[in-house]
């Protein structure tokens, strides 16, 4: 977006956060309804937005729904901060809610935007952590009906969704979902948790923070209520597992920037071929740079 | 004196044929009584009902009128005429057995485990089934390389065996038999008489139709004589 | 002996249906459409009871209304008249007044279908053993290890072959497709399994070896059978009695060899006289 540009002097009147006052309620209401019934996909008005459907026009909804004069919002994309996809949407809810701080760091943040992943640094009950979401139902991949998948939600039947993870097993020896695993939320509904990584399921659970999901395209929202049980789907006799980032000779791999050995590392090739490992989540690398960690200080960009 | 097991009042069966618009009538108001220990043996010409008369009892043909009292061993009588399907299958599970002189079975079964089958419906165990249908098929005289064959390749005779055996197994209080020697050389034949008049001993009671009026002579203790019906026809 | 299933007055009507459906339909008028409303009678009047370990017959032709009986049962289709109990360890379960949850319970638990169409009872997309998995999640089974255990031998029982487990039933022969449905069926050890038409389309060597291998199931584990079909065959090996339908209506109903040996009705006269 054009840094300088400015909403026209006739259009001026838009409301404060673009949408107008009605579609905000209608969103809020579905909120509130997803919150109640943990997990359950509610159906709600998605509006065109101006920017295509799949830029995470679900998450701006619920965004700009909730955001206030106060507020200090984190637009994060794959676990970055200046990413185009996330600096495109910091700009424009910048533009469209004038008196709404931004920041980069997570713990100053009220209100995360992310796609892709969930910050590094744990939440707080003060926060809400919006994820935007592509396909909102994890039955869509065992059952091509959407009549018949209200069904199997509401009867809590899940069956077909763990026979695919046992076929997976079967061929492979292992589930090869990476990202998007089913979790199953207060015991009763399973949750395409978009697309985080397998090594962030773990921080829905009895997270502090609410956890809000929406889906543009898909016209659905839903939740993760604070202090919620989040369990992925599994057989009894088979944990469910993290990426665990060990190198060949089982060692825990670590950022080659900031050092740090327990946050979800991305592979880059380095200009001689090898494999380098660095932080995903960029506030928690940069943190952790000016507290005075890391090996070295040489980035490659 | 025992009471009988097995007392039927003016029996009488006709076949309405739908097709032909004809009653065919095959037997009427017979009375017989069959007591343990004791052979009854059925006599009369062909077309008589003999055959008839025992399907009625078994229930594999329906009767039309008249009274079929069984008596089981504690004493209670059931009218096998009016008695309920679920509880003819009861008694011929443990109660009535019934040697005809075909056999239906699977086709692929050994001739072994066909034998031994009404013994598994009773929930015996499939090894004490088999042991007690070897014990019989030997007695019987059917030779052993048989034994793992379907009986669908056998001979009349054979089959006959089989099937008796089949009948036998299962130890019934009341046997129903429809020439159970007619197509036997007369050395099995033999085995057979010892047979029935050994299991007779032990107690069972028998209801037979018997093609050769010799095993009448030397088996039976009462005989009954069916008059044969006339065809009569409708419309 | 146990009685386990009691169906009464069952039927089911497609249509808008009029008070006088049932009274101008059946095999008296010939036909199941009626003539007021335009309404199908599938079937109507259909009363039964089912004991344990036994296995019931429903003979008749196309179109009789046969495997809508099952299919109710099953709960694949609402039924519009009647009702049927089923007696479970103790529990009485009117089987059509139940919610949602409980039918899907009753069907993952305890009642047990294999279906003409191998592809209404098979999932495609899943491996042998997994469509057998399948049926284990949905009764609650979650062990990978007991999973695998569970299905090699079903399908070593079923004469599938434990070693065929992780292939697709795609490729799988007619008849092989048929066992694989029963050894799913089984999985659970259901104490009522409904047959529809399971035999027919295949080849009379596969029919014979199918056929031994239910009588082998109700031997071993007394599981109490419906076998739905219009082979006359089928239901001299299989049933120990039989119930005759026409044009939606029970018109007969006794032990097998007394259907087969003495039947009562035109229709049924008919229909053996005419089987090969």
């Amino acid at each position: 977006m054009n840094p300088s540009y400015e909403l026209p002097r006739d259009e001026a009147g838009y409301s404060f956060g673009f949408l107008d006052e009605y579609a905000k309620r209608e969103v809020r209401r579905a909120i509130l309804k997803a919150i109640c019934i943990p997990g359950y996909q509610t159906p709600y008005a998605s509006r065109e937005m101006p920017m295509g459907r799949g830029f995470g026009t679900g998450g701006l909804q619920l965004t700009l729904s909730l955001i206030g004069r106060g507020e200090c919002l984190k637009v994060i994309d794959q676990g970055a901060d200046d990413s185009v996809n996330a600096v495109n949407l910091r700009q424009f809810i910048e533009l469209t809610c004038p008196g709404v701080d931004t920041t980069e760091h997570t713990g100053e943040a009220t209100l995360i935007q992310s796609r892709h992943r969930i910050p590094e640094q744990p939440l707080n009950s003060a926060q809400v952590l919006v994820l935007q979401v592509p396909y909102p139902d994890p039955l869509v991949v065992v059952e091509a009906s959407e009549a018949k998948r209200k069904i199997m939600h509401g009867e809590g039947d899940y069956s077909r969704l763990l026979t695919k993870l046992y076929e997976d097993i079967v061929r492979f020896a292992e589930i090869t979902i990476s990202h998007r695993y089913p979790t199953r939320i207060n015991g009763h509904y399973v949750l395409d948790p978009s697309p985080i990584p397998r090594f962030d399921i773990a921080k829905l659970d009895h997270s502090p923070a609410l956890i809000l999901f929406g889906a543009g395209r898909e016209k659905k929202i839903y939740a993760v209520p604070p202090h919620t049980r989040a369990e992925p789907l599994v057989f009894d006799d088979i944990p469910f597992r993290a990426e665990d980032f060990n190198d060949a000779q089982g060692q825990r791999r670590a950022c080659q920037r900031c050092g740090a050995s327990d946050s979800f590392l991305d592979e880059f090739s380095s200009a001689n071929g090898t494999a380098t490992f660095q932080c995903s989540d960029s506030d928690y690398c940069n943190q952790r740079v000016a507290a005075g960690n890391g090996v070295s200080c040489e980035v490659t960009s | 004196m025992n009471s009988a097991i097995l007392t039927v009042e003016k029996l009488s069966k006709q076949f309405f044929l739908h097709e032909q618009q004809a009653a065919i009538p095959s037997c009427a108001e017979v009375d017989l009584q069959v007591f343990p220990k004791e052979l009854t043996a059925i006599v009369g010409p062909t077309g008589c009902g003999k055959s008839s008369v025992l399907k009625c009892i078994y229930r594999t043909y329906l009767p039309g009128a008249g009274r079929i009292l069984y008596q089981n061993e504690a004493g209670h009588t059931t009218d096998l005429a009016q008695a309920s399907d679920h509880r003819v299958l009861e008694l011929r599970l443990r109660d009535i057995g019934f040697v005809t002189q075909f056999l239906h079975c699977l086709p692929r079964k050994p001739a072994l485990d066909v034998v031994s089958e009404p013994l598994l419906l009773r929930g015996e165990n499939r090894e004490t089934a088999r042991d007690a249908a070897a014990d019989l098929l030997r007695l019987l005289n059917v030779p052993e390389r048989l034994w793992q064959v379907p009986p669908a390749t056998f001979s009349g005779g054979e089959k006959q065996r089989i099937n008796l055996a089949r009948g036998l197994i299962s130890q019934p209080r009341l046997l129903l038999l429809d020439e159970p020697t007619a197509s036997l050389d007369p050395d099995t034949s033999e085995r057979v008489i010892d047979l029935l008049t050994t299991i007779k001993a032990k107690g069972v009671g028998m209801l037979a139709v018997f093609h050769h009026p010799e095993l009448v002579r030397r088996l039976a203790d009462r005989v009954v004589e069916l008059i044969p019906q006339k065809t009569l026809c409708h419309e | 002996m146990r009685k386990v299933l009691q169906v009464s007055n069952l039927g089911k009507i497609h249509g808008n249906g009029c008070p006088r459906c049932v009274a101008s339909t059946g095999p008296d008028v010939g036909s199941n459409i009626c003539p007021h409303c335009q309404s199908v009678v599938a079937n109507a009047a259909i009363s039964f009871d089912l004991h344990a370990g036994e296995i019931l017959g429903i003979m008749g032709e196309s179109g009789s209304g046969k495997s809508t009986i099952v299919k109710m049962l099953f709960f694949d289709e609402d039924p519009s008249l009647g009702e049927a109990i089923f007696y479970d360890n103790g529990h009485q379960w009117n089987l059509f007044s139940l919610n949602a949850a409980q039918q899907r319970r009753l069907r993952n638990h305890r009642f047990g279908i294999v279906y003409q169409n191998p592809h209404l009872g098979l999932n495609f997309n899943f491996s042998a053993g997994g469509n057998i998995a399948e049926r284990l999640l949905m009764s609650d089974l979650t062990h990978y290890g007991q999973i695998r255990e569970r299905a090699r031998d079903l399908l070593t029982r079923t004469e599938v072959g434990s070693e065929r487990m992780d292939e697709s039933p795609k490729k799988f022969s007619g008849g092989m497709q048929q066992r694989v449905q029963i050894a799913k069926a089984l999985s659970t050890s259901p104490p009522v399994l409904f047959l529809d038409e399971v035999t027919t389309g295949l080849d009379l060597s596969v029919q014979a070896r199918i056929l031994d291998l239910i009588l082998e199931i109700q031997q071993e584990l007394g599981t109490a059978m419906i076998a739905v079909t219009h082979d006359l065959g089928v239901i001299r090996l299989l049933a120990d009695r039989t119930i005759v339908m026409k044009n939606g209506r029970i018109i007969e109903a006794g032990l097998t060899d007394q259907i087969l040996e003495d039947p009562q009705h035109a229709y049924t006269q008919q229909l053996v006289a005419s089987a090969l």
